[in-house]
């Protein structure tokens, strides 16, 4: 669209932009400020420069929930967008099921995070939950409070329930943008159905997958609650990611230094996977 | 490529049709000879695309069957048809080259890469594609999409017909005449029967031989265009086709002979309605009308320039009469009388010409 | 009615599970469901409920959650319409800059902002109020209200606009009058994801309360670690954080697939 140039713009955007500065710059120059300093209390605090920075950089425990966290969302983001796509394909194209598909379908997604976290906790437990006491029953030994193994399965499992869903709703949407006309030429050249997923569906449906990878990195990049209320981030720490130990560190502690250093290389990591992935994505689309 | 034969062809789109309404496609019976051009004509809704999808077979008919020379096919899927189809909106595989694009549907029935490659050459020649056959589709103009759609239905060698359902919708008006020409070539050079939906009267009469007018789910007359155009069968053609369309003026009738506005009308022989109450009109184009010194009594209310001839605008009683006068003939500036030319004055009972 | 597939069923089978174990706990008996595994309440009880509805430190809970989203909701949408249209509709310098700025707020993890929100608010004595948890999901349904109601005003013709300034159309009142009612699906579509959003969270909103203003989630957690371990309890008042969403849901699920065909979430 032809857009006029109108610097008085500016009033229009100037509430927005008062209200995201008041809670984005005032707290994210606060962490700055912890970052490179050292406080005992009182509010008395010492020059600290790039110190905690290179502490966070080379402390293992750091690596060790980067790793759990890039394991994680790599997990997540492989089994729920194949699996979005893929429930997205047999979903009903029109009439009365649609409705309720996608009524269902969204549910998890209004779940308070916490509410998600005590379901799953309350689904998986090895004596009175639902889960626990089915795989019990099945002759396996499962108790996600004591098994790292077990904990991981039961976080990724709670996390496809959670936001397959989202995928789903993406991936049907670009589906659905698809003019039939696109589905009768494919008929009438005689493609295979794998042929039509591969040359009209999945080209089309491009950009919400991006829009779905995307969102799905940033969640779960910053997942917190869920597995907070489940496991703790145990046992040990074998499902302490990032959010979890910064959290920890934080507030558990009340190591601001390092907690604000770790705060800003966690966000400056976000930032940059989107960034690179969002100017791939624009490469491509001006081709 | 064989004849096209469609019997006692119903339609609907309920899975209950009570109504005369509930149909789409009202029962017809056509034949279409091998290596025609074919349009189907008719203003939006009238049931064209619903009567090519039966065609091609992407719709099953409710009632009747539909036949490819000597084999049935009313339940054959698309595929095994052999049909080609061009949609109204251009469909390319935006992944693929010009080249794969064409090569597809010869890919999908497992021909050798050989053949497929001199095939597609053929094709992309004839339809001026080879300078883009390495570019990505999706990069193309919507008149290049749309000769990509073609070409992926000329590749194939056996094809039985070609269907076009309205190519030229989203084509730049200068494009569609060089377009329309080009299909036109292409029918006199590989012969195929071509299909054509249109609701545009110019592309239909300038591109088939024979035009399928239709309107509300019902064939109303199959002609040449000349047919069309010299006895409209029914009131409809007549409105639908030509430009201004064919005045129809309620009549009565006496002894088999129309009467308009108290004088009788003058038409080549006596019409026998045997419905005494039918609705009775003659229809008389505005080319076969003229001014003369005795007739029909009008007062002209308006001329407007249309190029070569006017269009003048009479009244009589409650009708409007247009009719052409040829650019520098003589308008009488209020009162005068018209000759409606015998020869193409036709009357119609109920909106069906009578003879 | 057509025929459907087997996989969204067992799709949505898989989904209901928990949910239906969730609902099953809350209608049983501590007892019960510390004794014994059953499928479906042995000994039917609603006292869980009961005791949700009757002690104020539970209903209070749902009050003050639906205070802070509802708050939350009417500042973001209505903060962003003007902006939207803005960006819809105007170039102005350091555009393109400030909407990707806007993005990348949804971007930062609310686990970096927990401290430095506790410390703003109580510095500015917004603390434990709904308000303060309203204004610090801001952060990020603020960008994405903009991003989506961008979108569907982008596919309003400007012409709309021209038509209504010829026709002598005061801005204000095209706006209010014109502009909204066309969008309308659109905003639909962005109060659904900035109650979703702040209905969900609970990282900041328990952050920001201590007392007075604390949501709902935040005394389930508290139930959970302090008075043992009432399980019923704990799974009735999370059935309950289920229904306000359910209804959302239900009203708005033909405007959801608009909103995500725009790729706008």
């Amino acid at each position: 669209m032809n857009k006029t140039t109108y610097q008085k713009a500016w009033f229009f955007v100037l509430p927005v932009v008062a209200l995201v500065a008041f809670n984005a710059l005032i707290p994210l120059m606060t962490v700055v400020n912890y970052s490179v300093q050292e406080t005992f209390g009182d509010n008395v605090f010492f020059w600290e420069g790039v110190k905690w920075f290179e502490d966070v950089l080379n402390s293992e425990r750091f690596h060790a929930s980067l790793l759990r966290q890039l394991m994680f969302t790599g997990i997540i983001l492989a089994i729920e967008i194949p699996l979005g796509v893929a429930i997205a394909l047999t979903m009903p194209k029109k009439g009365p099921w649609v409705s309720v598909c996608l009524v269902f379908m969204a549910m998890p997604l209004l779940i308070p995070w916490n509410v998600v976290g005590a379901m799953w906790n309350i689904f998986a437990l090895p004596d009175i939950g639902l889960l626990g006491h089915a795989i019990n029953g099945m002759g396996i030994e499962y108790n996600f409070t004591r098994q790292p193994f077990a904990a991981w399965f039961t976080t990724v499992l709670m996390d496809v329930w959670h936001w397959t869903s989202l995928v789903v709703l993406l991936a049907y949407a670009g589906l659905r943008s698809i003019p039939e006309d696109y589905y009768q030429a494919a008929k009438i050249d005689g493609a295979k159905p794998w042929a039509v997923f591969l040359h009209i569906q999945l080209p089309k449906m491009k950009r919400v997958l991006t829009i779905a990878i995307l969102l799905r990195f940033m969640d779960s990049f910053m997942i917190y609650t869920e597995p907070f209320v489940l496991t703790g981030g145990g046992p040990g720490n074998s499902t302490t990611f990032l959010s979890i130990d910064l959290v920890k560190v934080a507030l558990g502690q009340f190591d601001l230094g390092p907690a604000a250093a770790m705060s800003l290389i966690y966000f400056l990591i976000v930032l940059l996977v989107c960034w690179v992935f969002y100017t791939l994505m624009m490469k491509d689309e001006d081709q | 490529m064989s004849k096209i034969t469609l019997k006692n062809l119903r339609h609907s789109y309920l899975s209950n049709p009570q109504s005369d309404d509930d149909w789409a496609l009202k029962e017809m019976s056509v034949e279409w000879s091998d290596g025609g051009a074919y349009a189907l004509l008719g203003p939006s809704g009238c049931g064209k695309t619903t009567l090519l999808n039966i065609i091609s077979g992407l719709l099953t008919p409710t009632e009747g069957e539909v036949w490819f020379g000597d084999v049935e096919v009313s339940h054959l899927p698309a595929d095994k048809r052999n049909i080609a189809q061009v949609f109204q909106f251009p469909v390319v595989y935006d992944t693929m080259t010009v080249y794969n694009n064409l090569a597809f549907p010869l890919r999908n029935r497992d021909v050798n890469e050989s053949e497929i490659d001199w095939k597609v050459r053929e094709i992309a020649a004839m339809l001026d594609l080879s300078d883009t056959l390495k570019k990505r589709a999706s990069g193309l103009t919507a008149d290049g999409k749309q000769k990509i759609s073609l070409g992926r239905g000329l590749v194939r060698a056996d094809v039985n017909a070609i269907l076009f359902d309205e190519p030229l919708t989203v084509i730049d008006p200068h494009l569609k005449w060089i377009l329309r020409s080009k299909l036109k070539e292409l029918h006199q050079q590989i012969g195929n029967t071509m299909i054509y939906v249109t609701h545009d009267q110019t592309e239909a009469l300038t591109f088939a031989d024979q035009v399928v007018v239709m309107q509300e789910g019902e064939v109303v007359q199959i002609g040449t265009p000349v047919e069309l155009f010299e006895r409209p069968q029914h009131t409809f053609v007549g409105h639908f086709i030509g430009s201004p369309g064919m005045n129809v003026l309620a009549c009565e009738l006496d002894q088999g002979r129309p009467v308009y506005g108290g004088s009788a009308v003058e038409t080549t022989g006596t019409v026998a309605v045997e419905d005494p109450s039918a609705r009775l009109e003659i229809g008389i184009r505005p080319e076969f009308i003229s001014f003369a010194d005795q007739g029909i009594a009008v007062s002209v209310e308006k001329v407007s320039d249309a190029g070569r001839v006017n269009i003048v605008e009479t009244r009589h009683g409650d009708d409007i009469i247009k009719l052409l006068v040829p650019d520098g003939g003589h308008v009488p500036s209020e009162n005068a009388f018209l000759k409606f030319d015998p020869d193409h004055t036709q009357v119609y009972a109920n909106a069906w010409m009578v003879s | 009615m057509k025929k459907i597939s087997a996989v969204p069923i067992i799709y949505i089978l898989f989904l209901m599970l928990p949910i239906y174990w969730l609902v099953n706990m809350s209608f049983k008996t501590t007892n019960e469901i510390l004794g014994t595994f059953s499928l479906w309440p042995q000994e039917f009880t609603v006292a869980n409920y009961v005791k949700i509805f009757t002690d104020s430190t539970w209903y209070t809970g749902y009050f003050n959650s639906l205070t802070y989203v509802g708050l939350n909701t009417v500042i973001s949408v209505s903060v962003a319409l003007p902006a939207a249209y803005a960006f819809s509709r105007f170039r102005f310098l350091g555009d393109k800059h400030l909407f990707f700025w806007l993005l990348t707020n949804r971007m930062a993890p609310p686990a970096v902002f927990a401290l430095p929100f506790f410390q703003l608010y109580s510095a500015i004595e917004l603390f434990d109020t709904p308000l303060a948890v309203a204004l610090a999901h801001c952060l990020f349904n603020i960008p994405l209200a903009v991003w989506i109601l961008e979108g569907f005003m982008s596919g309003v013709p400007k012409e709309l606009d021209e038509t209504a300034y010829v026709d002598g159309y005061p801005f204000w009142r095209f706006f209010i009058r014109i502009f909204l009612p066309t969008i309308a699906a659109g905003i639909g579509v962005a109060c659904f994801f900035a109650f979703m959003f702040s209905w969900v969270e609970l990282l900041l909103a328990k952050t920001l309360t201590s007392v007075a203003a604390k949501p709902i989630a935040a005394t389930m957690t508290r139930t959970a670690s302090t008075a043992g371990y009432e399980l019923g309890l704990l799974a009735a008042a999370g059935t309950l954080t289920i229904i306000p969403g359910a209804f959302v849901i239900y009203f708005v699920r033909n405007y959801i697939a608009k909103g995500f065909a725009l790729g706008r979430v």
